[in-house]
């Protein structure tokens, strides 16, 4: 349980290549909808299986089926358009909102466990709005996410990773900014060697340079524990995610190897609704969905993502 | 010059009697999201417990020295006993029903104060505190009272105690940050229930020690004592801002100061109506409250 | 988004506790309140005994007061409910603007001799009025601050009526309505009958008004506020301005139910202006079902009626000869209902309303089971 990552002194000074240009993409995008393989490459099984995961809030639907497999290493995103279901399913996965499906970690069916019991079982987690306590001090704000009789937390690493929470143990959170915030949120999953991070939209509201330190964090972190990244910039998702799910209208509508979707324009666009400018050929009929364009997103780094797609 | 120092002090005595009610009514609704309507009959539990204790019921309490004190005891616990029991056998089925949370509060508000005068009778009884408590003292001039400073020391010593739990106890951390955002305290792998149960203990306990000192400053028990307390606590909980405990110590102190000037320098009774139009101005100014905060 | 009409359509059901039926037996028992409307109106008539539900026959003075009582809670509590059930608002000083209602009638008869009829429209007026002012302060806050504002202004009237100013009030005792003001036909235990009447007329006109702003396009916004606030703001509409219609509709209906309830006892009292009196008709509501046409009038007749058996039942000798520990609580009709209310939260979400669909749907269930079984 308590294995907190071994601290790389080199990690930060040369990011490792691309894990998602280590895998082939050969596996057809349609093929695995809904079926979801094992992780490609390895035989692992999956950390964290989701199957027909289904939630209805106020007697809406928002679920209607999620299926989701984590692998038991790396990043694997959660990928959709804005209203897809994204934070819906992790805070049905976490049982923040009342849900009806299957839910194992690492084999054990956690779906009629409360939220609190299936996150000491292992799990750390990074809300959409970074769930950070205004009125608690950045140390308090730490010390919330100790788990008496779990071990030893892990401040050497979260001091490692982030110094300034270290000089700041005594501010307020609220008055932090909004990527010191998500440091906060980042630093309470690193804390107790969990068995999985999920992390909600971790770069969203952020500066781009602040972006990228938050994506080297995660992707340190990712070589320790498996991640569980919901994200729309898909240039993070690019550097870091290996697998990945598209969500679309509360379902699973696709799922595979990161690098395969994103370097298929026309899925992209299909799955995530981002298209490439004047690059795209398909039409918004060809896109079968009701024809809203998702936020650019990804416009921060628009030429990263051209070249790899191009390449 | 001696009736102002007279007013001051027994208008903080009063205060004092809301703060106890309040403190826990304010961290209970902050917590939760409940507002409990059967605080009142938490009061009435510890009033009554001791009432009962000191009239010789229980072996060793009485109505003198440190009888008393084990008198208070006593009645303190039957009111954290019985709001760890409303807490886990009315509040806790309901969790996801919120609306139904404070309508259970009202039928227990309703039910225990029929209860207790099907019991006792609904005509008040004395109230027998310690000869030495009875008197009063000499302060620039003026003749206090001095159940009035047991019930401000009281209130003191609640204010201290729970400022010290929720600053420096893990407990209490986790009862702040659950005022700020339940779910995330849950996500975090701590189970928050634990903490709602060991609020309303808190409250329970405050209200019933307000109950069994307010005995004394009132001089007799009735059924019907807590609940018209508690609707001036509620005054006190939303003027200082619902969940902060620094809120309701200073709304106590002025709701209890403007009754007891406005009651003692106009007409009886329109202390009582000074204190809700002190609400409404506040409000029209500040519709959050003192301290800003608001469900 | 086609799912999110779904919470409409539960509404709806609850709406309609007694059907949706299929074919005949539906268009059957659509008119079931036009019948129940015909059989209250001829009740006085009626020397037929109801043994158990009521002493005596049902035309006799004592039990038409009762049944009076019972139509004026009933329609007191739907008209409660149009805040708590049709806005989501959750006030606890609607006892205020009853009591408004009735003390201003009162004093204006007995201080300014006026007769009933102008003194009974000065009190309507009076409850609209202090709605109005005190609804545009309290709804400043929203969700329980607003219940504990109310709580906290109806409060004040309470200790104002309480403590007498000038002889006006009457203090603890109340003041009897003066007779000679009264229109003959009114006063005097010969014509309950009378008095039955309109407490039958108020609780149409009540229902009446609540049916037709619930179906008005205010009311589909309050709706629209109950489910979520937010998203009507969203829509551009500003939710103080409906709530506060809400609110002082309510109040008229409350001060009508004033004038009715003093006409009926013959005096006001100030047990009218308690918070246990609110908090008696969010029983009601609550017991009857809340949101729904017909609960919460039911629930009201239904606690009405409890609360006097329930004390004739504690006064009895059967009550009298039962060991102590049963005796005590059975002898306060507020524990037995303070009890009532929490178990029928627990076991009854949805109130009395509810009870026919919940029954349908348990049925449903159980033939789905043995489908399944077969």
């Amino acid at each position: 349980m308590n294995t907190p990552a071994e601290p790389h002194a080199h990690t930060f000074a040369t990011p490792p290549a691309h894990p998602s240009a280590e895998l082939p993409a050969h596996t057809p995008a349609k093929s695995s909808a809904h079926t979801p393989a094992a992780p490609a490459g390895k035989t692992a099984p999956p950390l964290l299986t989701v199957r027909d995961l289904r939630v209805v809030i106020g007697g809406r639907h928002i679920l209607h089926g999620v299926d989701l497999d984590v692998a038991a290493s790396g990043t694997t995103a959660l990928l959709g358009r804005n209203g897809a279901g994204k934070t819906t399913t992790v805070r049905g996965i976490l049982g923040l909102v009342p849900r009806t499906g299957s839910v194992r970690l690492d084999g054990e069916e956690t779906v009629r466990l409360a939220t609190h019991a299936l996150v000491r079982r292992g799990v750390g987690y990074a809300p959409e709005d970074r769930g950070v306590f205004a009125a608690l001090t950045v140390a308090e704000n730490l010390r919330l996410a100790e788990r008496p009789g779990a071990g030893e937390p892990a401040y050497d690493l979260v001091h490692e990773l982030f110094p300034e929470l270290k000089q700041r143990a005594r501010q307020a959170a609220g008055t932090l900014s909004g990527g010191q915030q998500q440091m906060v949120a980042i630093a309470r999953t690193l804390l107790n060697g969990n068995r999985i991070v999920i992390a909600d939209e971790p770069t969203k509201g952020l500066a781009p340079k602040v972006v990228t330190e938050v994506t080297r964090v995660l992707e340190r972190a990712a070589e320790a524990v498996p991640v569980l990244l919901v994200e729309q910039n898909l240039a993070v998702v690019r550097r870091l995610a290996r697998h990945c799910a598209v969500l679309a209208d509360g379902r699973t509508a696709h799922h595979g190897p990161a690098a395969e979707l994103l370097a298929d324009p026309d899925a992209t666009r299909r799955l995530l609704g981002v298209g490439r400018g004047g690059h795209g050929t398909g039409t918004r009929a060809e896109r079968g969905h009701t024809g809203t364009t998702a936020p650019e997103h990804t416009a921060a780094h628009p030429a990263a993502r051209t070249a790899e797609a191009d390449a | 010059m001696s009736t102002v120092v007279l007013l001051t002090l027994t208008g903080l005595g009063l205060g004092a009697l809301y703060f106890l009610v309040a403190s826990g009514l304010s961290l209970i609704f902050g917590l939760m999201d409940v507002l409990n309507f059967a605080h009142g009959a938490l009061m009435s539990a510890g009033a009554y417990g001791t009432w009962w204790a000191a009239s010789g019921h229980l072996p060793g309490a009485g109505s003198g020295g440190f009888g008393f004190v084990l008198a208070v005891v006593f009645g303190t616990a039957v009111g954290t006993l019985a709001a760890v029991l409303l807490e886990l056998a009315v509040i806790r089925p309901l969790y996801t029903r919120p609306r139904e949370q404070i309508l259970a509060t009202v039928g227990v508000g309703l039910a225990v104060p029929a209860l207790l005068s099907a019991i006792w009778g609904a005509d008040a009884r004395p109230f027998l505190g310690p000869e030495a408590l009875a008197g009063t003292f000499g302060l620039l001039g003026a003749e206090v009272p001095l159940n009035g400073l047991v019930l401000i020391a009281a209130a003191v010593v609640v204010l201290v105690a729970l400022k010290l739990f929720l600053g420096r106890t893990r407990h209490g951390l986790v009862v702040r940050a659950g005022v700020e955002d339940r779910a995330m305290v849950t996500a975090l792998g701590i189970d928050v229930r634990k903490a709602f149960t060991l609020v309303f203990a808190i409250g329970g306990a405050a209200a019933a020690l307000g109950g069994a000192i307010g005995g004394l400053y009132f001089g007799s028990v009735d059924p019907e004592q807590g609940t018209s307390l508690l609707i001036f606590a509620f005054v006190v909980v939303v003027m200082g801002g619902m969940g902060s405990l620094t809120g309701a110590a200073l709304a106590s102190v002025a709701v209890g100061l403007v009754q007891q000037f406005a009651n003692y320098y106009t007409s009886a009774g329109l202390g009582d109506l000074a204190v809700v139009v002190l609400l409404a101005a506040l409000l029209l100014v500040r519709p959050r409250g003192l301290t800003g905060r608001l469900a | 988004m086609t799912t999110a009409t779904q919470p409409r359509g539960e509404t709806r059901t609850a709406d309609r506790p007694f059907g949706p039926h299929t074919g005949p037996l539906r268009r059957a028992t659509r008119w079931w309140p036009a019948l129940l409307l015909v059989v209250l109106f001829i009740a006085p008539y009626s020397a037929l005994p109801l043994p158990g539900l009521l002493d005596g026959p049902i035309g006799s003075p004592g039990n038409l007061q009762l049944l009076a009582l019972c139509l004026v809670f009933g329609a007191l509590a739907t008209g409660y409910d149009l805040l708590l059930g049709r806005t989501g608002l959750l006030s606890f000083g609607h006892a205020l603007y009853f009591a408004a209602g009735a003390y201003v009638t009162n004093t204006v008869m007995l201080e300014a001799g006026l007769p009933f009829a102008l003194a009974a429209l000065l009190g309507l007026l009076a409850g609209v009025a202090l709605s109005a002012l005190l609804g545009a302060v309290s709804l400043r806050v929203s969700g329980i601050g607003f219940s504990m504002v109310t709580l906290a202004f109806a409060q004040a009237g309470s200790i104002l009526v309480q403590r007498d100013p000038g002889g006006v009030t009457g203090g603890e005792e109340g003041r009897a309505a003066p007779a000679d003001k009264m229109p003959a036909a009114l006063v005097g235990i010969d014509h309950t009958a009378n008095l039955y009447w309109i407490a039958l007329a108020y609780l149409v006109v009540v229902l009446a008004v609540v049916h037709w702003a619930v179906r008005s396009p205010t009311g589909r916004v309050w709706e629209g506020i109950k489910e979520n606030e937010r998203r009507v703001e969203v829509l551009g509409l500003r939710p103080y301005g409906f709530k506060l219609t809400a609110f002082v509709l309510a109040g008229a209906l409350a001060a009508l139910g004033g004038i009715v309830y003093l006409l009926l006892t013959g005096g006001a009292t100030p047990q009218t202006t308690t918070s246990d009196f609110t908090l008696s008709l969010l029983v009601m509501v609550v017991l009857g079902g809340s949101g729904t046409r017909w609960g919460p009038m039911a629930g009201g007749i239904l606690y009405t009626w409890a609360d006097h058996r329930l004390g004739d039942l504690a006064n009895s000798g059967a009550v009298a000869g039962l060991p102590a520990v049963l005796r005590v609580p059975l002898s306060q009709p507020l524990f037995l209902l303070g009890a009532l209310f929490v178990a029928v939260i627990y076991l009854l979400p949805g109130g009395m309303a509810r009870l026919p669909a919940r029954l349908r749907a348990a049925r449903t269930t159980t033939a789905r089971e043995e489908a399944t079984d077969a």
